[in-house]
């Protein structure tokens, strides 16, 4: 009937939409900058602040021989940087107080005999107590007592090999030697992140629309749902990106965060991490009544993700109940391919589950947004 | 419907439908309308605020789905090919709805992309000088006068050539001047074969469509020329206006006057205007039984008068109110 011969494709509509959401974004300067300041803010947070392995932690020295091995283990342990030698004391007695009255939190004894026994081979004890009132502090320091002992022995030629049980507090950690925090949490701040910036600002993507009118206009014009979702996520997807970039940055830069594995690998899991947490923020948009709402909803699949993906607590520690619930979380299984690639260096082959999980999740949600969408005002 | 014919392919038909009806939470928003718009035609939409109107229009566009009733809208069926419609139709809705955080120049390009106009920055280069609006391409949306986003709207709307716009109170809120241009702009699209529907409740607009349909409550209650419109009304309209009076006695006279008339039995409408007293029966001789004890009176010149637009559309509702009773 019309006159109008060329009529646009898919591409050019998808385009039209991309190029106005991208507009918008820059003009929406607060919402840019808050983009760009949670990431930096929240590793700083919880990169220096939060920081869950203490540091400088008050301890009393009694040791009984003043020797070699002593000296090696007590520099080890002051170069850890977990313990602040700050008194030498001459009697368990005095130690034992020292602690009682919060002094310090620390104990370490080298007993009598401890070099001979070692060079013997006959697993001498080295005694260590601890303050515990603060499990979290005294557990970490604890634990990265033995591989330090153990390896500044091992330097010293003291004993043959790591891992052989040449004492008693011999214990095997690999990938964070020294328990450092930041290493665990940048990947999982990574994930956390992406997964809150990205769902809130999809979520409010439609309903914004709506509450503004404009919507009314955009149903009026011919563009499918699926072009206007696909306009929508992809300039989030380069945000997304951008912020990934920040954090693997400053990650790596303040914290010297690792790189085991394939940087493409990294790259790819990430792009599907983001695209995910898009397309649920998306659906959100769809079932929302208003931006109130749409906030709402990304706080309440937001909450587990944090609780339940193993980014506050050890995932197999976990009830089996909560385990279910936590396979259903996209951040569950990016923490996993993330830690892996960088903590670990996994390769593809190890991440193809979590992977297919990713996969699995994104078209279920796009697939419920596409058909929630409402396409009348009804 | 048992006689529901079956759709007219007349090509110079371009809104065509029938029994639409429409209820939200249980409340009938439009009832049973049935209308016929043709090519070239501006159509004037009139009614109260509430009546509809916003709901009829969002019907044919294929942004509501009717509860019953069926139709054609440029040829094509409005519950199946609401998407074909879209391509063709231009709606501007009553709440200004482009982006205001877009400037004049992007939000046009914005729309000749999604309709696939080729070289949407052209287009729009040719929008904002046919609007006038070539100085403010570059200004955000929002922070345009009433005025000028009623005219970017328009614009907006006609960019992608339409072959029919649909123009929900475009004039609501906008200064004399700019109505007066605005429609002069419509007659100039129409002239042009544009076929055109607007709902407006500014009386003086009917006055410049080709044809109007009145609807309250949801009914369509008269459609036609205006002229038609009022002849089919059959009112019979005398002029009261009070004489050799100072300004507060003869509003006083005019006043008990009014009141008194209200009363009596062939009197359907009683409507002041300044000393001066606008009285309507549907019954002609019912009426003049009604004033003929008050055509002695001296200080009273009575002069026979056509209804307006205005005192049809009151009886009307007033009508459609007592049988909705
Ligand atoms: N989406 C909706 N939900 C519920 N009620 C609605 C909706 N849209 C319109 N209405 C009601 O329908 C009636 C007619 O509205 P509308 O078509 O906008 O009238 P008009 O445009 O003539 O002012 C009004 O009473 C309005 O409150
Ligand atoms: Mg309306």
């Amino acid at each position: 009937m019309s006159a109008r011969a060329a009529r646009g494709g898919f591409l050019t509509r998808v385009g039209a939409m991309i190029v106005k959401e991208f507009i918008q974004l820059r003009r929406d300067r607060v919402t840019f900058a808050t983009m760009i300041m949670i990431p930096l803010l929240q590793l700083i947070l919880f990169g220096y602040a939060i920081n869950t392995t203490p540091r400088n932690l008050p301890t009393a020295v009694f040791t009984h021989e003043n020797n070699e091995v002593s000296r090696a283990i007590l520099a080890a342990l002051r170069n850890t940087a977990f313990f602040a030698f700050v008194r030498e004391v001459k009697s368990a007695e005095d130690a034992e107080h020292m602690i009682r009255s919060g002094e310090v939190l620390f104990f370490v004894e080298i007993p009598a005999g401890f070099e001979r026994s070692l060079r013997r081979g006959e697993t001498p004890q080295l005694l260590v107590a601890a303050d515990a009132t603060d499990p979290v502090g005294s557990a970490n320091a604890l634990a990265a007592l033995a591989g330090v002992v153990n390896s500044a022995l091992v330097r010293e030629r003291f004993v043959d090999a790591p891992g052989s049980a040449a004492f008693e507090i011999v214990q095997h950690r690999r990938y964070n030697p020294a328990g450092t925090s930041q290493l665990n949490i940048v990947p999982g701040l990574l994930g956390t992140i992406l997964t809150m910036t990205m769902l809130i600002f999809t979520a409010l993507s439609v309903t914004r629309e709506i509450e503004r009118g404009t919507m009314e206009s955009l149903l009026s014009m011919p563009i499918h749902p699926v072009e206007i979702m696909l306009g929508k996520i992809t300039p989030y997807v380069l945000v997304g990106i951008l912020q990934a970039l920040l954090i693997m940055g400053a990650g790596m830069i303040l914290f010297g965060v690792p790189l085991e594995g394939s940087a493409i690998l990294l790259a790819v899991a990430t792009l599907l991490f983001i695209v995910v947490n898009l397309s649920i923020g998306y659906t959100f948009s769809t079932l929302a009544q208003n931006q109130l709402q749409a906030v709402q909803m990304s706080f309440m699949f937001f909450l587990p993700s944090i609780l339940l993906s193993g980014f506050m607590f050890p995932f197999s520690g976990m009830p089996l109940w909560a385990q279910w619930i936590g396979e259903g979380l996209p951040l569950t299984h990016y923490l996993r391919m993330v830690r892996g690639i960088l903590l670990k260096g996994s390769g593809f082959s190890d991440l193809t589950t979590d992977a297919g999980a990713l996969v699995v999740l994104m078209l279920v949600a796009m697939a419920i947004a596409v058909a929630r969408f409402r396409q009348t005002l009804d | 419907m048992s006689t529901a014919a079956a759709p007219v392919l007349d090509p110079d038909v371009v809104i065509e439908v029938e029994g639409l009806s429409k209820s939200f939470g249980g409340h009938r928003v439009v009832d049973n309308l049935t209308m016929r718009v043709r090519r070239g035609q501006i159509y004037g939409f009139l009614g109260p605020n509430g009546s509809g109107k916003t709901t009829t229009i969002r019907m044919l566009c294929g942004l509501l789905t009717p509860d019953a009733g069926r139709g054609t809208c440029l040829g094509m069926d409005i519950l199946t090919e609401s998407r074909t419609i879209r391509e063709h139709v231009g709606y501007m809705t009553q709440r200004f709805s482009l982006y205001q955080d877009l400037s004049v120049r992007e939000n046009l390009e914005f729309v000749a992309r999604l309709y696939g106009v080729p070289q949407p920055e052209a287009a729009a280069s040719a929008a904002l000088q046919r609007l006038g609006l070539e100085g403010r391409g570059k200004q955000l949306a929002g922070a345009l006068s009433g005025g000028w986003k009623q005219r970017l709207a328009l614009g907006a709307c006609i960019l992608p050539g339409p072959d029919l716009l649909l123009l929900d109170e475009p004039t609501a809120g906008v200064d004399p001047q700019a109505r007066r241009e605005f429609w002069e702009q419509i007659h100039d699209l129409a002239a042009e074969g544009l076929t055109v529907l607007v709902s407006t409740h500014y009386m003086d607009e009917a006055e410049r469509c080709h044809e109007i349909a009145y609807i309250a409550y949801g009914k369509l209650l008269a459609q036609g020329t205006v002229q038609s419109v009022i002849a089919a009304a059959g009112l019979t309209t005398v002029t009261v206006e009070v004489k050799g009076e100072a300004g507060q006695e003869a509003g006083r006279i005019a006043r008990d006057l009014a009141r008194d008339l209200s009363q009596r039995a062939g009197v359907d409408m009683v409507a002041p205007f300044g000393t001066a007293l606008h009285i309507s029966g549907r019954d002609g001789a019912a009426l003049e039984a009604a004033l003929a004890p008050f055509r002695s009176d001296e200080r009273l010149a009575f002069r026979a008068d056509a209804p307006t637009l205005e005192d049809v559309f009151i009886d009307l509702m007033r009508r459609s109110k007592d049988e909705l009773r």
